[in-house]
């Protein structure tokens, strides 16, 4: 069967909109157009009706109530306002976060302007697997520890973390340290559940599980309550916590893809992992020095990250026109620094400069697997033979014995 | 960021990839850049009664980094070694049309041919004295 081109592979970055959730969607851009607010007519009421039900659809994905969700425009902005709320909230308690290296940008800004603003941030290491162990979470508990951060999944290497363990291990240690989730990768993909976690603030996004663009959700826990300062003034719209008229029509969607990756995540996780496993197989079996970065066994399904050695990763994605996927080399950032990531995890530069990131999604089929496997095996052998790391590695060169220039 | 039809046209048909007998006294050789930078440049020129007769190249880097090393050896081929010396990285900025976070491909380039050269040199000077 002839594959379509371009292939979309990089799923951690955005998803397509499920053609169920759009189906949801489109009766409130048409004739349900309401404003949610708006109590005393039939428009507004359906509006309501719509976002009360995609707020239980959204709690029942991550185990929370209706009542704990608030609508946001982003995961971007549900972890500003967990982080920025509760050091708002919490400054005659403490000023004192923890967070961890592999985080996302959005945590790791968001702590950078708390530093600004007088608070401290500790930021956990990982091991090479990209996994931090609770007894580091609560170790690194202070008197004045406000709130560990963590992402239950990460996005480039597809770590799993025992989010768990940690929540159990910070409330064993002092029960009114806050648990912030950033649930954004693993919500949908791999069992997650606030209660579970025992976490007090959890984000969680739209686009990343085949729902629209421009919506998030924070659950924000009540029992015991926590309290966020809002960061958005206008109106105190959900319970105070972020006002603004609500993006109805992609909160129906969020709703309608949250319901569908709960559902059906059983599924998908098996057929994800079978059709990265075929990759993977098939790159190894079909080239030298494949090495996979991240944990092999705590993993999202669809992730896979590998760096071709002796490849860069810009210069390889090049090769591969038709198809999406993404890399950690320093070219594809204006940092010229690579994957802040790979380096966390101890992963050489060299190595950081040719890794791929493949997130393979709910409408990647095994062709498709097939075609990109081939034409990454046919690129890397192209590049390995123009590289000049390659030829002395053949050649018997240590490349460690060789004196490089050490400027960037 | 999209690549400019020049960077795209080198990348997909390199020019002179391939590697010259690096022990011939013809021969220069220059090695640069670094993987833990993300780019190594290898550049070889072969020198006949001061003209550059022959260049290869070999490029551990983005697309960039490949095009402005094949750009190199398109240019240098025929030149003399001093013009060679004189090639200046703006001159393969402007060519490839490389915005500004490419800019340090066409520096590598340049440091490149330079140090073939330097190479090239120093095997004449030592065979000289």
């Amino acid at each position: 069967m002839a594959v379509k081109v371009p292939i979309f592979m990089d799923n951690h970055s955005t998803t397509p909109v499920d053609p169920r959730v759009l189906d949801a969607m489109l009766p409130y851009f048409r004739e349900d157009f309401g404003n949610a607010a708006s109590r005393n007519h039939v428009f507004g009421w359906k509006a309501e009706k719509a976002v009360e039900l995609a707020r239980e659809q959204v709690g029942a994905l991550i185990g929370c109530s209706a009542k704990e969700i608030v609508w946001t425009s982003g995961a971007t902005e549900s972890i500003n306002l967990a982080l920025k709320g509760a050091a708002e909230f919490y400054k005659e308690k403490g000023n004192h976060f923890i967070t961890g290296q592999t985080e996302h940008k959005a945590t790791l800004d968001t702590c950078k302007r708390l530093e600004k603003l007088g608070c401290e941030v500790t930021y956990l290491p990982v091991d090479k697997d990209g996994v931090i162990m609770p007894i580091q979470v609560s170790e690194a508990i202070k008197p004045n520890t406000v709130m560990v951060a963590l992402m239950a999944a990460n996005n480039e290497i597809g770590t799993v973390h025992p989010v768990n363990e940690i929540g159990a291990a910070i409330k064993a240690k002092k029960k009114d340290v806050l648990f912030f989730v950033d649930a954004v990768q693993a919500a949908g993909k791999v069992p997650f559940d606030v209660n579970e976690a025992k976490c007090d603030v959890a984000a969680v996004s739209a686009h990343k599980i085949y729902g629209p663009k421009g919506v998030g959700a924070l659950y924000v826990r009540r029992k015991p309550r926590v309290r966020l300062v809002e960061q958005i003034d206008g109106g105190g719209h959900e319970r105070g916590m972020r006002s603004g008229t609500l993006n109805v029509p992609g909160i129906v969607g969020f709703g309608k893809a949250a319901e569908l990756s709960r559902t059906e995540m059983v599924e998908e996780a098996a057929q994800l992992t079978k059709l990265r496993n075929r990759l993977l197989d098939y790159l190894q079996s079909n080239l030298k020095e494949v090495h996979i970065n991240g944990s092999w066994e705590h993993r999202l399904p669809g992730n896979l990250n590998v760096s071709f050695a002796y490849v860069e990763g810009e210069g390889l994605m090049m090769a591969l026109k038709d198809v999406a996927v993404s890399s950690g080399s320093a070219c594809t950032s204006a940092s010229l620094e690579p994957s802040y990531v790979l380096r966390a995890l101890g992963v050489g530069e060299e190595m950081a400069h040719s890794s791929i990131r493949f997130g393979i999604g709910r409408f990647n089929t095994e062709e498709e697997i097939d075609y990109v496997g081939r034409h990454v095996v046919e690129a890397v052998n192209r590049l390995r033979e123009m590289s000049p790391l390659w030829e002395m590695v053949q050649e018997g060169v240590d490349l460690k014995s060789i004196q490089w220039a050490a400027e960037h | 960021m999209a690549y400019s039809e020049k960077v795209i046209d080198h990348y997909e048909n390199p020019r002179n990839v391939g590697a010259l007998d690096k022990n011939s006294e013809d021969v220069g050789t220059g090695l640069v850049g670094a993987p833990a930078c993300g780019d190594v440049m290898k550049l070889q020129i072969k020198v006949e009664n001061g003209i550059i007769t022959d260049a290869k190249f070999k490029t551990f880097g983005c697309g960039s980094a490949i095009a402005s090393s094949s750009l190199v050896t398109e240019w240098v081929k025929g030149m003399s070694v001093d013009k060679a010396m004189e090639l200046k990285n703006s001159m393969i900025a402007e060519e490839l049309n490389l915005p500004p976070v490419k800019i340090h491909c066409s520096v590598l380039a340049e440091d490149a041919i330079k140090a073939a050269i330097a190479d090239y040199k120093k095997k004449k000077e030592s065979k000289g004295a």
